[in-house]
């Protein structure tokens, strides 16, 4: 796991990593937010037949990164399954890799609005906040009271950069020193602007951090779009 | 079969004969025989094609489906044909109904059409697709004689005519009598037509040849102004441009971008003293403003237009005198197309002339000039076998009813498009309608397609049928956006943009790169960029002079591979030159003094050092496609061998790349050879690695995903739930390309990829034709020959005028240097 980046909230730092999980030195934790899990399948009863391999691509993933981080504690913020049935549809060999997971690691599957009610038999316990010394870690941001700290996903943040008349464009980290909101960890799972109203009012002096294809590019938000 | 009386006194009486071609159609059709007729526009050709079928129906028959299926790749071309068919039909007596299909075509009338068929529907290739999708379609078919298809040698090169040869195979399934009239402008390979055209098991069909017209009367603008080293905007002739216009009664201006025409159109508004009606025409525009434009020409009410190709194929709108291409044309067949819509008599030569927009140009003006004076073409072959059109084809196949493999395997390649179609690929496909075609079994639950008891395939729902016919046709428009108009107020201190009518589209790349203020051309003026709402894009009239962001794009179309041959040829016979403008005769005869001029079959490579970096420039004239993909593939190399390259450019004729190690050096001392570098071998194992990771496999895969019924498409509306719903194709793709790197829409993207937007084929001819032909020159500064490629580094960057400032300050130097006299 790179540690050339860090970001700061309430005096502690958190990992980013280039994958979109953050990793809590302090707490010995990797947070996830938003695997969607399942999404490529949920159309199939429409008649969609997307590659159905985004489970297992977002489970591997997560498994290098457990690997390289080697946590004592996962927490998922929420929209973990894309949907009620995804359980169902699951393949039992991308089951049998999560299983894997949460059977060598205690996690915690926050409660998102994709999946209000994770299965119970997939290992972990459930919540619907969970808080981490000083910071909160839900779902979907808040407003914020004095000296309140969050960190939270829901929003699948990107960034764009205009360099040299070419317009790039990656998921990425957004923070102010109240608030951090992940990327979208998820293989099939879009991104939203960062100048979009969804964003309007919830960060002050924000920066990004942008991941590329092969490192992650920290940027002022005067920077970015 | 002979004329019918009344059709005889219908000539007559207009002082006409039927011409030789016309009836040699009639023979043909009259033995039930397919024949292709090649013909100049203006021969009569249309009327050729639909002869036979109103000789036919001067007779009473029995049966009440529809007799002739005409199909247009125009819309709007179906709809004027309708009209123009109605008028002699309606002169010669004949008790014959004509209809138009087309995707506007509604409902009801869908339905009266199904109940009560015309003796003749006017149609587009989509609506034969959707025809014989329709489980009654025998019904429709069952008493057809004769399928007209016009513009064949324009539906041939795309998806548009593989899907075509498929609802082909069907329609003869359900009338095997019914014999097929291709009507087609002059091509290159008049025999792979014919072979197109043939119904299964039979073999080409038989050819007639109209009369060819008076050669035209082509000229190159020889300008008094300095021609420019390199760009696309050809700004230094408009007041010569506009001079020729004012002797012209209709003057036609063909460009080849929509942002040129925008360009050449604002320029020419701007030096229009005398008022003259301009007026600008391109596929971008809202439709009312085309038709309106067509209108206008039709009455007489204009005397110019600025045009892309929207304008190339179709009835005439107008009586056009003279045609103006700016830019080149890039292909001697496209340029007689385009020089073919003015004067429609065969006897009196059209007028043309070529406007050329930088040096280069104009060698290639001067070669499409030669060319087409012997008439040369140099069209496209027709496009065959993608396995995204076949799966659509077979989708649409299960909605009309259920079906055997074997037989459908059968069908599909008696198609000449899928005549080398392996049964295992077609097997693939077929899984891939069923259930995804993947390893991983998800979707046996999900299935499309269920094997019945009797070994037919059977869709599963009905709901499938709805979706197909919501998704069908070939034809993936760029994501584009509306484009309204908007009036920005104040109220209570905040800012208000009001949303109004619409302007027409622009692709959703270049509006999602503005910012608010911004200021580009569309539709003839400066516009100022508002936002974008949930409708689409809102822009306002600022009141500004120059755009600030340019939207040029390079041009659609490569240089064909005859020209660019020609282009070497000329280039490489200094007697040759005396056709040329005196300033590009200078330019060559220089560079011949100061490098060396390549004989026709060698390419030169040029290194010299440049401030403190090294270039190399190779010229082999193979369009900036190719040499994209080949700068791709020697970056790569280069980087390997060490040589540390930086970057590179692409023209129409040249490569540049630069590096930080002295290439010369490397070359002399052995540690590079350009043999080596230049080897055929670099489109194997390089190209695959490359092409994997770039983003032009993305945009293949993207068109191929929603061909194949993969991802639906998006419809202006709709957009918003559906975003939600869909997955970006370029996450399907990483994903897919990860877990099964085979899967047949891979392989389809990879094909279309290869042909179109790398033009691997034609970069792998040039390595083969270049081997052993490399001419090597060490130079100490730039070459002239160089400059007009040098000139386009960093091209793409630039922004207002302070940085052309900049580049103009960057290119005198430049010049200066390879003009100086040791």
């Amino acid at each position: 796991m790179s540690r050339t980046h860090r970001i700061c909230l309430g005096g502690l730092d958190f990992i980013p990593d280039l994958s979109g999980a953050l990793y809590a030195p302090d707490f010995a934790t990797l947070l996830v937010a938003d695997l969607h899990l399942e999404k490529g399948t949920s159309l199939a009863r429409r008649g969609v037949h997307l590659p159905p391999y985004d489970s297992r691509e977002s489970l591997e993933q997560l498994r290098r990164v457990i690997a390289a981080a080697k946590p004592q504690r996962l927490i998922f913020l929420g929209d973990s399954f894309h949907d009620p049935a995804a359980r169902e549809r699951i393949d039992g060999q991308d089951l049998a890799l999560l299983l894997s997971i949460t059977a060598t690691i205690p996690t915690i599957w926050i409660t998102g609005n994709h999946d209000p009610a994770p299965p119970g038999d997939i290992g972990g316990t459930i919540a619907a906040e969970v808080a981490l010394g000083p910071v909160s870690l839900r779902h979907e941001p808040k407003p914020l009271g004095d000296g309140m700290l969050e960190i939270a996903g829901h929003l699948h943040p990107a960034a764009t950069v205009v360099q040299r008349g070419h317009r790039i464009r990656c998921r990425c980290f957004i923070a102010d020193d109240r608030r951090i909101v992940m990327p979208a960890f998820g293989s099939y799972t879009g991104a939203l602007g960062i100048g979009s109203d969804a964003f309007a009012g919830l960060f002050e002096d924000y920066k990004v951090w942008m991941l590329g294809s092969r490192a992650i590019h920290r940027f002022p938000a005067a920077r970015v779009r | 079969m002979s004329l019918p009386q009344h059709i005889q006194t219908w000539f007559a009486a207009r002082g006409w004969a039927p011409r030789p071609h016309q009836l040699a159609v009639l023979e043909h059709a009259a033995a039930g025989d397919s024949v292709l007729l090649i013909s100049p526009t203006g021969g009569g050709k249309t009327l050729a094609g639909f002869l036979p079928s109103l000789a036919e129906l001067s007779e009473p028959r029995s049966g009440g489906g529809i007799h002739t299926l005409y199909v247009s790749p125009l819309k709007a071309l179906a709809v004027d044909i309708a009209r123009n068919l109605e008028a002699p039909v309606r002169d010669m007596g004949l008790p014959i109904t004509i209809e138009t299909r087309t995707g506007d075509t509604p409902q009801h009338k869908r339905v009266r059409q199904r109940q009560n068929p015309p003796d003749i529907l006017i149609t587009t290739p989509e609506q034969v697709s959707l025809m014989v999708a329709d489980p009654h379609a025998a019904h429709l078919l069952k008493d057809l004689r004769t399928v007209i298809l016009d513009e064949l040698h324009a539906m041939v090169t795309s998806k548009r005519g593989v899907l075509l040869s498929l609802a082909l195979t069907r329609v003869a399934a359900h009338a095997p009598r019914a014999r097929r009239i291709g009507l087609s402008a002059t091509v290159a390979d008049p025999d792979a037509l014919r072979a197109w055209l043939a119904p299964a098991g039979q073999p080409p069909v038989p050819l007639v040849m109209g009369q060819q017209g008076a050669a035209p009367n082509i000229r190159i603008l020889k300008s008094a102004e300095r021609v420019p080293w390199s760009g696309h905007s050809s700004l230094y002739a408009i007041p010569e441009l506009y001079d020729a216009l004012k002797r012209a009664r209709l003057a036609l201006i063909f460009v080849n971008t929509r942002s040129q025409a925008e360009m050449v159109f604002q320029s020419l508004w701007e030096a229009n003293d005398d008022h003259l009606p301009i007026a600008l025409h391109h596929g971008s525009l809202d439709v009312s403003q085309r038709r309106k434009v067509e209108a206008a020409m039709a009455e007489g009410r204009l005397r110019a237009v600025v045009c892309t190709s929207t304008l190339e194929l179709g009835i005439d709108w107008g009586d056009v005198d003279l045609v103006i291409h700016v830019g080149a044309p890039k292909g001697s067949s496209r340029l007689l197309q385009r020089i073919g819509r003015s004067n429609h008599r065969l006897d009196m030569p059209s007028e043309a002339l070529l406007v050329p927009s930088n040096r280069f140009e104009v060698l290639e003006c001067e070669a499409a000039l030669q060319a087409a004076r012997v008439n040369a073409q140099d069209t496209e072959y027709p496009m065959v076998l993608k396995f995204d059109v076949l799966a659509q084809h077979v989708m649409g196949r299960a909605c009309a009813g259920p079906f055997r493999p074997d037989e459908l395997y059968r069908e599909v390649t008696g198609a000449w498009t899928y005549r080398k179609l392996t049964r295992a690929d077609f097997d693939k496909v077929i899984d891939y309608v069923a259930t995804g075609g993947y390893a991983l079994k998800a979707y046996e639950r999900y299935a499309k397609l269920k094997p019945q008891a009797d070994g037919s395939l059977r869709l599963t729902h009905p709901r499938l049928i709805m979706s197909y016919k919501l998704n069908a046709g070939t034809i993936v428009e760029e994501e584009m956006l509306k484009l309204r108009l908007a009036s920005v107020k104040r109220r209570l201190g905040k800012r208000v943009v009001m949303g109004g009518r619409v302007l027409g589209e622009m692709e959703e790349w270049f509006l999602s790169q503005l910012s608010q203020g911004d200021t580009f051309l569309f539709a003839g003026e400066v516009l100022r960029f508002e936002g974008l709402d949930e409708f689409g894009a809102l822009a306002s009239r600022g009141g500004a002079r120059e755009p600030m962001i340019p939207s040029y794009q390079g041009g659609k179309f490569p240089l064909s591979t005859y020209l660019a041959e020609r282009v070497r040829e000329m280039l490489a016979d200094p007697k040759s030159w005396t056709h040329l403008p005196q300033q590009v005769q200078d330019w060559l005869s220089l560079q011949r003094f100061k490098s060396v001029v390549p004989r026709a079959e060698d390419m030169l490579v040029e290194t010299f050092p440049r401030a403190d970096k090294h270039y190399m420039v190779c010229y082999p004239f193979e369009g900036r496609l190719a040499h994209q993909t080949l700068g791709m593939l020697l970056t790569r190399r280069l980087e390997r061998w060490g040589a540390q390259p930086l970057g590179f450019v692409a023209s129409e004729y040249a490569l540049v790349i630069w590096t930080v190690r002295d290439l010369a050096l490397m070359i002399a001392s052995g540690r590079i050879s350009l043999a080596k570098l230049f080897d055929e071998d670099m489109m194997g194992d390089d190209l695959d690695a490359w092409l994997a990771e770039s983003n032009l496999m993305k945009r293949t895969f993207r068109n191929a995903a929603i061909i194949a019924g993969l991802i639906e498409r998006r419809f202006p509306g709709k957009e918003k739930t559906q975003r939600q719903m869909t997955v970006n194709t370029d996450l399907i793709y990483d994903v897919l390309r990860s877990h099964q790197p085979d899967h047949i829409l891979l392989r389809a993207a990879w094909d279309d990829a290869a042909e179109g937007l790398i033009d691997a084929q034609r970069l792998a001819m040039m390595l083969k034709r270049i081997r052993g032909h490399i001419v090597h020159k060490a130079l100490e500064v730039v070459s002239p020959l160089a400059v007009p490629v040098l000139l386009e580094i960093g091209r793409e960057s630039i922004y207002g005028e302070a940085h052309d400032a900049l580049l103009a300050e960057a290119a005198d130097d430049l010049i200066g240097e390879a003009m100086r006299l040791v």
